[in-house]
């Protein structure tokens, strides 16, 4: 599936999400991976009405819409393998094994939250999980996940590091500068740019020129690859791709997954840039509904099966959401500033 | 006079000053179609088109320098970064080329620019989204650092550092966009280097500017209660400061206290207490005393965040300590 660098047209080829172009999957792979994906959506949604009633501050970004790139791609990796993010990073720690009460906790600012209320929604960071965090700064993350590459190959490690980014971080020197010393050094990174169409209200054509971000990649003979965000199973297996591309030779790729975000980019931003209908049209492309279909018609899995998943994480939530709310206030800030 | 809002006033100077000079344009992150991250630039695209308010994407670093680059052949440029959080990632530009093209073209080269966005704690934005930025600016020479605490002066202190012939950093308080007062309609320049005495007394002299103004009044209120006399000075613009205006006021109450919202060690308000003791040392009945931050990155749980912050106990604690008061 790779595109590779023999293409230098500005827009590479997206195969249509008809059934042909997907690829075969079992129940046994696809059904926990629906899981994660609606107790994702469902820990964003709570998440909107609790900021909505004042229990989370700040900034809020979610990721409804996007929950096939981070749930097919984090499990395209191994356990010791690095994870690196924005912002918009939920999805991502929670597919990578934080439970939705420790998720949950930290937007609340709790004690009992991943970092303990210090960090909030944009800054979790969990080192059991090899997850280098959350990042606010657009595109600051980036050489930080090349140096966790950077470390694996200094000790000869076979781990990957997978680093996600937007489409509006393609613009600043921290990606490129991270990008072209991925490339110089040949190190294990897996570049996945979640394209969403828009870096705030910006859509992409008032981003770059090229439309295309993958064509970055061939400036520095990198390995590429594009494809559309909407089934998890395709996005698992192209980024697994890139991963052992990672692993076993140590060259690094960069993904765009296009994706859409069905919410504004944070909750104070109303989406007066686009339209109802273009939400709309992105929205028939909704991957849970991807992953509800494929599982009920071509894999035969049955209504009540998924309404014990459904019923399953709503508790799971719910009880996240309880957690929350009767956790006790962050108390501590002073031991973290130094180290001894 | 009319009464608006901190955002709208720096708008107006903006538009003002846009219609007065061509060469004036405003460029950053959503400035355009977007209206502002923070509306600041409301309609100014509508009126000016894209050709004067540029949307960029993200890339500080490029599009300060873009601006230091247009600005030495001749446009006046006004630098948006959508927070001065970003502003790190083009403090190359802001430091090393802006603040030094005049000295080292030898006066060839002069920078006419506004680095202009809201800087300080907003609400919960956690660590990388929340600091104060006017002690690294204020440590380089080539750089004015100016911090607008009402609406009056926001416009007044904008539409100077739009004409100013040399690069201004211009920092703004989100907590403050909302607040309102009177402002000149028109024509309505504050200068550089002019503090405001914005409530006298004879008990203490309170130093504070930006957000932490409004803090410090209300300390005052406070204080009048506990029989307390406080005189609040707001140097408005902090390179070049006001010192005369300082030493003033502090020769008249002889006791100071600085407020200021950054960190303690390096602060702006250390350098102030510095020029306090040497210019009127025979005046002071006490030590000067700084309220700051607490000394960490911000944390992000709201009781912790009003906790790290000063408040107005803190300041009331440091007006009794130069009082020698419990
Ligand atoms: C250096 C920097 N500039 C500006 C911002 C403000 N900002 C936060 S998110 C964002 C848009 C990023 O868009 P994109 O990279 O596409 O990611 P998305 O939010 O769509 O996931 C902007 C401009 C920032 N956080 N950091
Ligand atoms: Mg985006």
């Amino acid at each position: 599936m790779l595109l590779g660098s023999m293409s230098s047209s500005a827009d590479i080829r997206i195969e249509p999400d008809t059934p042909e172009f997907l690829e075969a999957t079992t129940a046994e792979e696809l059904l926990p991976l629906y899981r994660t994906m609606l107790a994702i959506r469902r820990m964003e949604e709570a998440s909107a009405k609790a900021y909505s009633v004042g229990k989370i501050g700040g900034f809020l970004h979610l990721a409804i819409g996007q929950e096939a790139v981070c749930t097919g791609a984090v499990a395209a990796l191994r356990p010791e393998d690095y994870i690196t993010a924005t912002y918009r990073e939920h999805g991502h720690i929670y597919a990578r094994g934080v439970t939705s009460r420790a998720i949950l906790a930290e937007m609340w600012g709790k004690k009992t939250g991943v970092v303990k209320g210090l960090g909030g929604s944009m800054h979790m960071f969990s080192k059991e999980h090899n997850f280098l965090g959350g990042h606010g700064i657009v595109g600051g993350h980036v050489p930080i996940g090349v140096g966790a590459a950077f470390k694996a190959k200094y000790r000869g490690e076979k781990r990957v590091s997978a680093i996600f980014f937007g489409d509006g971080s393609t613009t600043i020197g921290g990606f490129a500068e991270g990008l072209a010393l991925a490339a110089l050094w040949k190190l294990p990174v897996v570049f996945i740019c979640e394209n969403n169409q828009y870096s705030m209200g910006t859509p992409l054509h008032r981003t770059t020129a090229a439309r295309d971000i993958t064509q970055r990649a061939l400036a520095h003979d990198m390995d590429r690859d594009r494809f559309d965000g909407d089934d998890v199973i395709k996005v698992k297996r192209r980024i697994v791709s890139a991963v052992e591309r990672a692993r076993e030779t140590s060259r690094p790729t960069l993904v765009e997954v296009r994706t859409y975000r069905f919410r504004g980019h944070s909750m104070s931003d109303p989406g007066l840039y686009r339209t109802r209908e273009e939400v709309e049209e992105w929205k028939k492309g909704d991957p849970l509904v991807r992953a509800k279909r494929r599982l009920l018609e071509e894999l035969k899995v049955g209504e009540d099966t998924l309404s014990t998943v459904a019923a399953d994480v709503k508790e799971e939530i719910a009880d996240a959401v309880r957690f929350a709310d009767t956790s006790p206030e962050s108390d501590s800030y002073l031991p973290y500033v130094l180290k001894d | 006079m009319p009464i608006i809002s901190y955002r709208e006033a720096l708008n107006a100077a903006l538009r003002e000053e846009m219609q007065r000079d061509d060469s004036v344009f405003l460029m950053g992150e959503e400035v355009g179609h977007y209206q502002g991250a923070y509306k600041v630039s409301q309609g100014l695209r509508e009126e000016f088109s894209s050709r004067r308010v540029v949307d960029t994407p993200i890339a500080e670093l490029g599009f300060a320098g873009v601006g230091v680059g247009a600005a030495m052949v001749g446009l006046r440029p006004i630098i948006e970064f959508m927070s001065f959080n970003f502003s790190l990632i083009a403090i190359d530009q802001i430091v090393n080329h802006a603040a030094k093209m005049y000295q080292m073209s030898a006066g060839q080269f002069h920078i006419p620019m506004v680095f202009r966005g809201p800087s300080g704690p907003a609400v919960q934005v956690g660590a990388q989204h929340s600091q104060s930025f006017e002690s690294y600016f204020c440590y380089v020479p080539g750089l004015k650092v100016v911090c607008p605490s009402t609406p009056a002066d926001a416009k007044g202190l904008l539409k100077s550092a739009i004409r100013d012939n040399n690069p201004v950093v211009f920092l703004e308080s989100e907590l403050l966009y909302n607040t309102t007062g009177e402002v000149p309609d028109g024509e309505h320049l504050v200068d550089f280097g002019k503090a405001d005495v914005r409530r006298e007394g004879k008990g203490v002299t309170l130093i504070a500017w930006s957000k932490m103004v409004d803090v410090v009044l209300d300390a005052a209120e406070s204080l009048e209660e506990l029989g307390i006399d406080a005189e609040v000075v707001d140097p408005r613009s902090l390179r070049p400061l006001d010192t005369d205006s300082l030493v003033a006021s502090v020769k008249k109450t002889g006791r100071c206290v600085i407020v200021e919202v950054g960190w303690p060690m390096c602060g702006l308000g250390s350098e102030i207490a510095f020029q306090l003791q040497r210019e009127c040392l025979d005046f002071l009945d006490a030590p000067v005393e700084r309220v700051c931050s607490d000394d960490v990155p911000m944390p992000y749980a709201n009781n912790l965040e009003q906790e790290v912050m000063p408040q107005v106990k803190d300041i009331v604690a440091a007006v009794k300590t130069v009082l020698y008061l419990d």
